[in-house]
């Protein structure tokens, strides 16, 4: 199975190096949301709670977008046909666009987490920046693995713009509020709390739930 | 070839009382033929007579809603997996990422099928299309496009190849370069949807003919007469 997931995630790193569908749209989302929340909030900076809030849900939706297309290509190019007539584990389809997705939420981490700090955070995470980057890891996992299954059943349907958001923002509730708990106290505005090590626990269980609920039922999505 | 545990040779396709409907319209109802290994089955129908659904099933795609339907030995959709791997598929559809080049593309089939690497580069040659197989697939004429996908169907040396007007597209070279591959010398059992009746006849052993889903012909290839063929798009 590891040569079928490494086949699948390179040919889509080459996809999206070529064609730079996903990537940018969401960066693009994300950045440009904060700038209207800089505007729109009318404040000199954001902490705490709210600063927690902008930043998951401005993310949440940006990943929204990379579940829209994640399959469009397998889609609308054959690429589920060759798949299903190849002789590998079709569970690997699975593993390798919840990869692919959380490698796009990294990539555009990279980018957008410095500008929400600058355009939004004040002060920056400081000395929190590795708690802050175990929240954003466990919670791209937890993205990635209920966005493949979604993005997967949506693809199969004429209203995927509408199906993904319908079905993947609910599931996603509990990865929003455990993020964005862990995450608050980071942002406080004299400066990072005792970081709540609970909402991590909750993260990586909600990861290894999805992970394996969605490894148990993919292959029937890809069924006619 | 399958092949019982006496080594006797399997049909390469039997399909008993086939039926298949999207929603309420019925695209194929009561399809039944066996095709032996090595041997070509023409089939011939006018637009929306079932041809394109048939051939899903074959692949292992679609299910049928009804009847049996066994490939290469393996009873789908139950045994698919058997029958995976050893099935090439050449549709309307290239099936291939626009955006990769045609070696990328081969490349990952080759992957997926535990092929060698050079095999993609032998067909590539043969289908005389090494000059443009660092090009992306979304640059090719029609033609190129459709020897490439020749080459994705038959890299893993299928024992059925399900072929959708094959040649379309094609300039007398180009079809010329691929008959190796997919004509009848290429070896492999062939269910070949024609919408030419001549060269359709000259390449079969049997004869299918699909009218409004329905089984209209199944004869030897020797026994259909050109206008019986004809007589189906009427």
């Amino acid at each position: 199975m590891r040569a079928t997931v490494a086949a699948l995630v390179r040919k889509d790193a080459r996809l999206e190096l070529r064609a730079f569908e996903s990537v940018p749209a969401m960066l693009m989302f994300s950045v440009s949301t904060f700038v209207l929340f800089h505007f729109g909030l009318d404040r000199g900076a954001l902490a705490g709670d709210l600063a927690a809030g902008v930043l998951w849900v401005t993310l949440l939706l940006a990943a929204v977008l990379g579940m829209n297309r994640l399959f469009l290509a397998e889609r609308e190019q054959g690429g589920f046909d060759g798949f299903l007539m190849a002789p590998v584990d079709r569970t690997a389809l699975f593993v390798a666009k919840a990869l692919v997705l959380f490698c796009f939420l990294v990539a555009v981490e990279l980018v957008a987490l410095p500008a929400f700090v600058i355009l939004l955070l004040q002060p920056g995470p400081g000395q929190a920046l590795p708690e802050l980057l175990a929240v954003l890891l466990l919670a791209d996992a937890g993205i990635a693995v209920v966005g493949t299954l979604v993005g997967a059943l949506a693809v199969q349907t004429r209203a995927r713009d509408l199906i993904v958001p319908l079905i993947a923002l609910p599931l996603l509730v509990p990865v929003v509020i455990a993020a964005a708990e862990a995450s608050a106290p980071l942002f406080a505005a004299g400066g990072a709390e005792p970081f709540p090590g609970r909402w991590l626990v909750v993260l990586a269980l909600y990861d290894a739930v999805f992970g394996l609920l969605a490894y148990a039922v993919f292959d029937f999505l890809l069924e006619e | 070839m399958a092949t019982t545990a006496a080594g006797d040779s399997l049909p390469a396709v039997v399909l008993e009382g086939v039926g298949r409907a999207y929603g309420e319209r019925v695209a194929l109802r009561e399809i039944s033929f066996a095709l032996e290994p090595g041997a070509t089955v023409a089939v011939f129908g006018a637009n929306g007579a079932g041809k394109t659904t048939l051939l899903r099933i074959l692949a292992g795609l679609l299910r049928a809603h009804a009847g049996r339907v066994v490939v290469l030995g393996a009873e789908l959709p139950r045994e698919g997996y058997r029958a995976r791997g050893r099935i090439g598929l050449l549709g309307h559809e290239p099936m291939l990422y626009r955006d990769l080049t045609v070696r990328e593309n081969l490349r990952f089939h080759a992957r997926l099928h535990g092929v060698e690497e050079a095999r993609a580069a032998e067909l590539v040659a043969r289908v005389g299309l090494a000059a443009r197989a660092d090009d992306p697939v979304r640059t090719l004429s029609r033609g190129m496009t459709q020897r490439a996908a020749i080459c994705r169907a038959v890299l893993h040396a299928p024992e059925l190849l399900l072929l959708d007007e094959p040649l379309a597209n094609l300039d007398p070279g180009g079809a010329a370069a691929v008959a190796p591959l997919i004509g009848r010398a290429a070896g492999p059992a062939r269910v070949l949807i024609s919408h030419d009746a001549e060269q359709g006849l000259a390449e079969a052993d049997h004869v299918l003919g699909l009218r409004g889903g329905h089984q209209a012909i199944w004869a030897p290839a020797e026994q259909v007469e050109l206008g019986d063929v004809r007589g189906l798009y009427a």
